[in-house]
């Protein structure tokens, strides 16, 4: 009898193939998330992503506040903790004077497209040379299930007992649209994680955008990822990842918004 | 010493912290500072720096945090209104040790207020400025000589400490034209390693390394604290810095830093024609403050006047210092307005009418 790192015992080890492993990247503990929660799977789709583009040791990574503020408790790479809604401003700081490090930034809704809706702007409009990568699960994970800019018309959240009202609140933004339109992103997506085809696709676009970063393509590279929040959406993982397919992705489309030219 | 210039003090600041080897600057245009600002754009990129106009102060400052984060020098300045959009991230600065220097070359408030120079935010210089419980390291200079002098100092303070230090001048030192000469020195003998918590890559598979100023066990969060206190009691004990003058004979003593300390000089000359035994105590740092000096001398003056461009600030820290030990008075102009050495003389003269001398 032996027992695998995950704690699963099992009588022949030695004769079974891994088909699965814990990418080194990621730090050998459990995280703060949710069970079911997609930021944990996003968090190893960029962990594996940097392992096999063999960038560990010359990226820098940049946390924001949210349900994600212990990234790198997650995340083995040297990071930085922004302040609400800054972290590509923090990030703009990194890759200026360091520019030939690969930087990235991880961001929820909340923090991206509202209270640093001004930095997102202007971090693409500039073209910075990094990878942002947005959560957008339609809520305010961590503050405990309050309305987000990305939450969808008739929505209820705390903040909306009544459902999302468009006339009073907004409209859900389409931030990945308009950073889409700027000349300053060189790649723009949206993706999800709620199927193991999707996270394929997912896990192919962040390689993608860290992958131009690293050739110096100028720009940045943007990856939405559409996700869920069962605990915020007061729904089970199975639900969640349900609802995106019936009505997230109807507002929030998946693919690529804007791909460099052929050839460049 | 290099040769004599004659500069503005926001050039003069600008050009300092080139040959201090600064090797990041972002910011945001504001009167009356954005003659550094400009310096910069022009002069950094060609001297082996990087010069950014960011969207916002907000941005900017924390542009501040995330280069500062790689251990490289850096710096940004503003003006009041600026400042205070810069306070969430100088507190999270503060919190997670980053080094950096701040200028705020401070104009009339509050509110949008007034480009004309104030000593309006020395509150807000001193006693923290953001939220939780920090100190930045304040440096108040009086010339344009000093505009640039305290750029050395500053880098220096801001990498010993790992705390931001704050150059806190006003719209009249960053626009007057003085002679200015700037010091040797030499950016390498002044290298502060910080690869020891620095993000940079994790380099040849080193640990990990991260920045943060979250903490959210209690225990945790009062040991950083502790921590930080510690630093601050030793930056008291180490760091204070002052000029005396004429000190040594006086009656009345005046307590001012930067400008007003310029108009109180030429007070003091006033009053000693006419034979008041006036003396000066100009705080250089005004965190750490010289509360010691302060104290000392209560023992022999009979009265204390603070003079500053603000409604009475810097005269509560004179207050805690000598306690009742000697009466303190204050003479102030606000909103940018200048206090004159013939206002300052008459308040000397009904000072001295009141300790009866
Ligand atoms: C300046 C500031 N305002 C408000 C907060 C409180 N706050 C923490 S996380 C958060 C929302 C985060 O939501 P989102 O970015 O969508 O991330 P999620 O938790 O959903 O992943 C808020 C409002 C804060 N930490 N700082
Ligand atoms: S609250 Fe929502 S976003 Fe946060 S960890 Fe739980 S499921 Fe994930
Ligand atoms: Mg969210």
């Amino acid at each position: 009898m032996e027992t695998t790192r995950e704690g699963i015992v099992c009588n022949n080890l030695d004769q079974m193939d891994v088909v699965f492993d814990r990418t080194e990247v990621l730090h050998d503990t459990p995280t703060s998330y949710c069970p079911g929660c997609s930021h944990s799977v996003v968090h190893r789709l960029i962990m594996e992503v940097i392992e096999e583009l063999g960038i560990l040791g010359d990226t820098i990574g940049v946390a924001p506040v949210g349900c994600s503020v212990f990234a790198y408790h997650f995340m083995n790479v040297d990071m930085q903790q922004a302040a609400h809604g800054r972290a590509t401003a923090v990030a703009t700081g990194i890759k200026r004077v360091l520019p030939d490090k690969i930087v990235y930034t991880y961001q929820g809704d909340g923090d991206l497209a509202a209270i640093g809706t001004a930095e997102t702007i202007h971090t693409i409009n500039r073209g910075e040379n990094i990878v942002m990568i947005f959560i957008n699960n339609g809520i305010y994970g961590m503050t405990g299930g309050q309305m987000a800019p990305t939450t969808l018309e008739g929505d209820v959240t705390s903040t909306t007992p009544h459902g999302r009202d468009t006339l009073i609140q907004g409209h859900a933004i389409k931030i990945t649209e308009m950073a889409a339109i700027m000349d300053g992103a060189y790649y723009v997506t949206r993706q999800a994680v709620n199927s193991a085809k999707t996270v394929r696709k997912c896990k192919k676009a962040i390689k993608q955008a860290f992958q131009n970063q690293i050739d110096g393509k100028i720009g940045t590279n943007f990856v939405e990822v559409v996700s869920n929040c069962p605990s915020g959406w007061k729904m089970t993982p199975i639900e969640a990842n349900k609802k995106i397919d019936e009505q997230v992705l109807d507002y929030y489309p998946l693919g690529d918004l804007k791909t460099p030219p052929k050839g460049a | 010493m290099g040769k004599k210039l004659l500069m503005k003090g926001n050039e003069a600041l600008a050009e300092a912290a080139i040959r201090a080897g600064v090797k990041g600057y972002f910011g945001y245009p504001i009167t009356p500072q954005s003659e550094l600002l400009e310096y910069m754009a022009t002069n950094l990129d060609s001297r082996g720096g990087v010069f950014l106009q960011a969207e916002s102060e907000v941005a900017a400052i924390n542009m501040v945090y995330g280069a500062s984060g790689t251990g490289t020098r850096v710096m940004t300045s503003t003006s009041s209104p600026g400042f205070s959009l810069m306070q969430e991230g100088i507190s999270y600065m503060a919190c997670a040790e980053l080094p950096c220097l701040l200028v705020n070359v401070v104009r009339g408030g509050p509110g949008l207020g007034t480009i004309q120079p104030s000593q309006g935010d020395y509150f807000q210089a001193v006693k923290g400025g953001g939220h939780g419980d920090y100190k930045l390291i304040v440096l108040a200079p009086n010339s344009v000589q000093e505009m640039a002098d305290l750029v050395y100092l500053g880098f220096d303070l801001t990498d010993k400490y790992r705390n931001p230090v704050l150059i806190l001048a006003d719209g009249a030192l960053g626009q007057m034209m003085e002679s200015v000469e700037f010091p040797e020195y030499n950016v390498e003998e002044h290298f502060v390693d910080h690869s020891s918590w620095t993000t940079v890559g994790r380099e040849n598979g080193r640990e990990q390394h991260y920045i943060t100023s979250l903490h959210l066990l209690s225990e945790k969060m009062e040991e950083i604290n502790v921590h930080l206190q510690d630093k601050y009691k030793k930056i008291q004990e180490n760091e204070t810095r002052f000029e005396s003058i004429q000190t040594e004979d006086a009656d009345i003593l005046i307590v001012a830093f930067g400008l007003s300390s310029r108009s109180s000089q030429k007070a003091l000359e006033l009053a000693r024609e006419q034979g008041l035994k006036v003396g000066i105590l100009r705080p250089i740092t005004l965190f750490p403050f010289p509360s010691d000096e302060l104290k000392h001398l209560a023992n022999s003056v009979k009265g204390i006047l603070v003079v500053e461009m603000n409604a009475g600030q810097m005269v509560e820290d004179v207050r805690l210092a000598v306690g009742s030990n000697v009466p303190v008075d204050f003479y102030g102009r606000m909103g940018g307005m200048i206090p004159q050495p013939d206002e300052i003389v008459d308040k000397i003269k009904d000072l001295y009418k009141q300790v009866k001398i």
